[in-house]
């Protein structure tokens, strides 16, 4: 008996910043669906080498790759690995960022620059080294995890904000630039989710913010891998430019 | 990773031809159970029904007109008598009656107006009480991209089709603790009958305007419909995801 084929067979993904939370829910969705997986990280190899061993014990295939998103010879390095190892590239999913909170008044503007780097600038870096290789086989999938954030601001984080609405303005840019060739571009903008990130946040908030989503918990990371996983699929051929809320009700624009 | 819909089962309004079509085979083909409902096109009815026992699934086709609340009464009651539930239900049906304001007669804007909004509103809140009990349900509204960016010549169309986001956001608020989300999905311009109609001059304008240089197919939208039914899709609530090839970005 041969298996069903999986929609992202012989496929390959890169996902940034993927040792762990939404990024690592992200490539095991991704290698679910058949993907082979570049599980990018920066200075977590521990959790990222996790990943990578629960693919292939799963039978998938990854790859680590240590790689600061923001330098571009670091990530042009990346590229050539999963080159070098598979011999293409079908998807990249810009998902690194950090928080680095602080009251406007008081943010320091390093705080301000490593976020607007990590969170933004990355995705222009790493998007500029796949695209020769989508370009030449006329497809591809690039999903940018944004945030709520991004959309609808959040006290503390006008750094973070700032950067994640750029990301949605960078996904509509490219999705004009990149339809003729096959590419689409599609966000992602999560609401809070249970991972690390939110550990930071003090405990009042997060139970305003529980009272303020309709549907009354957090999103798992799982849940923003299988929209990430849905927009990267062949079939969402048409959808480009889209920013998908996955916020439980909260927002709603 | 297969979207897995058996025990399930969905009704979809309009599922004679075009999208609705596209949706009610999708649906089946993940395992659900699927009333394919239409108003004057039996045959075709009876032929996506065919087409999907063909490949192994269930479905029935139920007549009814939902902008008749008679109808829709009939529609629920069927559904859920054949298949002892109901728990995605696709808000799909829709018409068309362009013309300039100026020109726009009241029976125009009546009857698209009960068709595709007042429709809505009706059958969703016949489904929440089986979607109540069973603590879990969809509600998927095909609204349009002209609903958020307005067109010459369908005030109407563009006015119920806008009133449907409002509705799915907060049907979406109402329902949210109860394990039901509701969404919509907005079509760009996609090949159907309701677009057949209109010229090669308005087609060859809108491609222009469309960055992916194709025009949507039914099944680029059934897909996404189908996603948003899953289980993976639980914490999406509230959204309209476009579907336009690049048209709006909004």
């Amino acid at each position: 008996m041969t298996l069903p084929r999986l929609p992202l067979e012989d496929q390959v993904a890169i996902v940034t910043g993927a040792s762990r939370g939404i990024g690592r829910a992200i490539a095991l969705a991704l290698s679910e669906a058949g993907a082979r997986v570049v599980v990018n990280y920066q200075h977590n190899i521990n959790g990222a080498a996790e990943v990578a061993g629960l693919i292939s014990g799963r039978g998938g295939a990854a790859l680590t790759h240590g790689a600061d998103v923001c330098v571009p010879d670091e990530v042009q390095q990346m590229v050539d690995a999963a080159m070098n190892r598979w011999g293409r590239i079908d998807i990249l999913v810009n998902n690194a960022g950090v928080t680095r909170d602080a009251p406007f008044a008081r943010m320091q503007e390093q705080q301000w620059h490593d976020v607007i780097e990590i969170d933004l600038t990355s995705a222009f870096v790493c998007v500029q080294a796949v695209l020769p290789v989508l370009e030449q086989r006329r497809y591809g999938r690039i999903v940018n995890v944004s945030s709520l954030a991004g959309l609808a601001g959040n006290v503390g984080q006008v750094n973070y904000a700032a950067a994640k609405a750029g990301l949605i303005a960078l996904t509509k840019n490219l999705a004009r630039e990149l339809a003729p060739r096959g590419i689409t571009v599609n966000a992602v903008a999560p609401g809070y989710i249970e991972t690390d990130m939110i550990e930071q946040v003090p405990d009042r908030q997060l139970q305003w913010a529980l009272n303020a989503i309709p549907l009354g918990r957090f999103g798992s990371p799982e849940e923003v891998g299988s929209a990430v996983r849905f927009l990267t699929l062949p079939e969402a051929s048409y959808i480009t430019g889209h920013t998908l809320v996955v916020d439980g009700g909260w927002v709603m624009p | 990773m297969q979207i897995d819909l058996s025990n399930k089962v969905a009704l979809v309004t309009g599922a004679s031809r075009g999208i609705g079509r596209a949706i009610a085979l999708e649906l089946a083909a993940s395992g659900a159970r699927v009333v394919v409902n239409y108003r004057s096109q039996q045959q075709q009815a009876d032929e996506v029904v065919a087409a999907i026992e063909q490949a192994g699934g269930t479905a029935t086709a139920v007549h009814a007109d939902v902008a008749q609340p008679a109808d829709i009464e009939r529609l629920i009651k069927t559904t859920q008598e054949t298949y002892g539930g109901l728990d995605i239900l696709i808000n799909n049906a829709g018409i068309t009656r362009d013309n300039l304001l100026l020109r726009m007669k009241d029976d125009e804007w009546d009857a698209v107006i009960a068709t595709n909004l007042r429709s809505v509103y009706q059958l969703t809140k016949a489904v929440l009480r089986p979607m109540m009990k069973a603590r879990w349900g969809r509600i998927i509204t095909i609204t349009s991209v002209v609903g958020l960016t307005g067109n010459a010549g369908q005030a109407n169309y563009a006015a119920a089709k806008a009133g449907l986001i409002g509705f799915t956001k907060s049907v979406a608020r109402e329902m949210a603790s109860r394990g039901i989300t509701a969404n919509a999905v907005a079509p760009g311009y996609v090949e159907t009958a309701i677009t057949d109609v209109l010229s090669d001059e308005i087609k060859a304008t809108a491609l222009a305007n469309i960055p992916v240089g194709r025009l949507g197919q039914p099944d680029d939208i059934s897909k996404a419909v189908v996603f948003l039914a899953s289980d993976a899709a639980a914490y999406i609530t509230g959204q309209t995801l476009a579907i336009d090839g690049g048209m709006t970005m909004y």
